[in-house]
């Protein structure tokens, strides 16, 4: 990629962004869409990948709701995404966790 | 006023609207554009401007470009085209990316990715044979016409054959934002060849700002 895109992209990025990493449990501070004031939803769980990278990076984080797998892709830099907090520091062993999937079932 | 500039593009990124959306994005380079020379209707019969852009050494000059740009007293340029229409910039002058502003709309042209010896199917979006049921007509020609009448195959029939690699103009694209300590332009959505590949940006015909 060119210098200047990648200046370009590196302007626009987040500068507060914590550390995280897959294996990590996350509470996500995310806009609820479609409303005049702003309002903040929370979407707890396990960060099971992280892809691309600049600012089109995004991550997948799944939590079990009522024994459902619910797994929601957040772009990173994206102003939706309010605050990500690290409640668990997970050790993974690999970078993509999808193995958890069939597991969980 | 001038109506376009020549440019470069330089890659693709994306950006969030004032709605919090994604918005994909073409990242372009566009000017300084030297004016090379002014074509007006009395001497020429038509009225346009001669533009140059991005300069090059000097070695790398052939000898016919080399005496031209000697005689319009210019340094040596890569890209040399012309944009149609009158205008006041004479030769000499610089054009920057200020022509165009935020919410503007522009038609971009430039050569478009070559795609070597294509089939009908990716060609010419031919929908294809059947997939299964015994069909051994996945993505073949197949008829190119009737028998004795009329005998021949008539022309403009869509077949294989090389694809891509010739100019394209995509019209109506919304300029996102005009960068100019850089020279950038941000164009929403994709512009046609290879990051690098040269540009010409128009102001749009069909469409106007505010629309």
């Amino acid at each position: 990629m060119l210098q200047i895109v990648r200046d370009f992209e590196k302007e626009r990025m987040k500068k507060d962004v914590p550390a995280f990493k897959p294996g990590d449990e996350v509470r996500v501070h995310v806009l609820v869409p479609g409303i005049e004031e702003e309002r903040t939803q929370i979407f707890e769980g396990t960060v099971i990948a992280m892809k691309n990278g600049g600012l089109r990076e995004t991550f997948v984080v799944r939590k079990l709701s009522y024994g459902t797998g619910i797994e929601r892709t957040f772009p990173l830099h994206s102003p939706i995404v309010k605050k990500i907090e690290i409640i668990k520091e997970g050790h993974a062993r690999r970078a993509k966790l999808y193995y958890l999937r069939r597991l969980k079932k | 006023m001038l109506e376009g500039i020549l440019g470069k593009k330089l890659g693709m990124s994306q950006v969030f609207d004032e709605k919090n959306n994604t918005v994909p994005v073409t990242l372009v380079q566009a000017g300084p554009c030297t004016v090379l020379a002014q074509k007006t209707k009395e001497k020429d019969g038509y009225e346009s401007v001669q533009l140059g852009f991005e300069s090059m050494p000097e070695r790398l000059l052939n000898k016919p470009l080399g005496e031209y740009l000697k005689k319009v007293n210019a340094k040596p340029l890569r890209f040399i085209r012309e944009i149609r229409g009158a205008t006041e910039q004479v030769p000499g002058n610089t054009v920057t990316v200020e022509i165009f502003k935020e919410g503007d709309f522009v038609d971009i042209t430039g050569t478009s990715k070559g795609k070597g010896f294509a089939g009908g199917m990716k060609r010419h979006g031919w929908k294809g044979g059947p997939a299964s049921h015994g069909s051994m007509s996945h993505r073949r020609v197949g008829s190119i016409g009737n028998r004795a009448t009329p005998g021949r195959v008539f022309k403009g029939k869509t077949l294989p054959g090389r694809m891509g690699n010739e100019r394209v103009t995509t019209q109506s694209l919304k300029v996102i934002k005009v960068d100019k300590d850089r020279n950038l332009l941000v164009i929403r959505g994709a512009v046609t060849g290879f990051n690098g590949g040269y540009l010409i940006i128009r102001k749009a015909i069909k469409k106007k700002a505010g629309k």
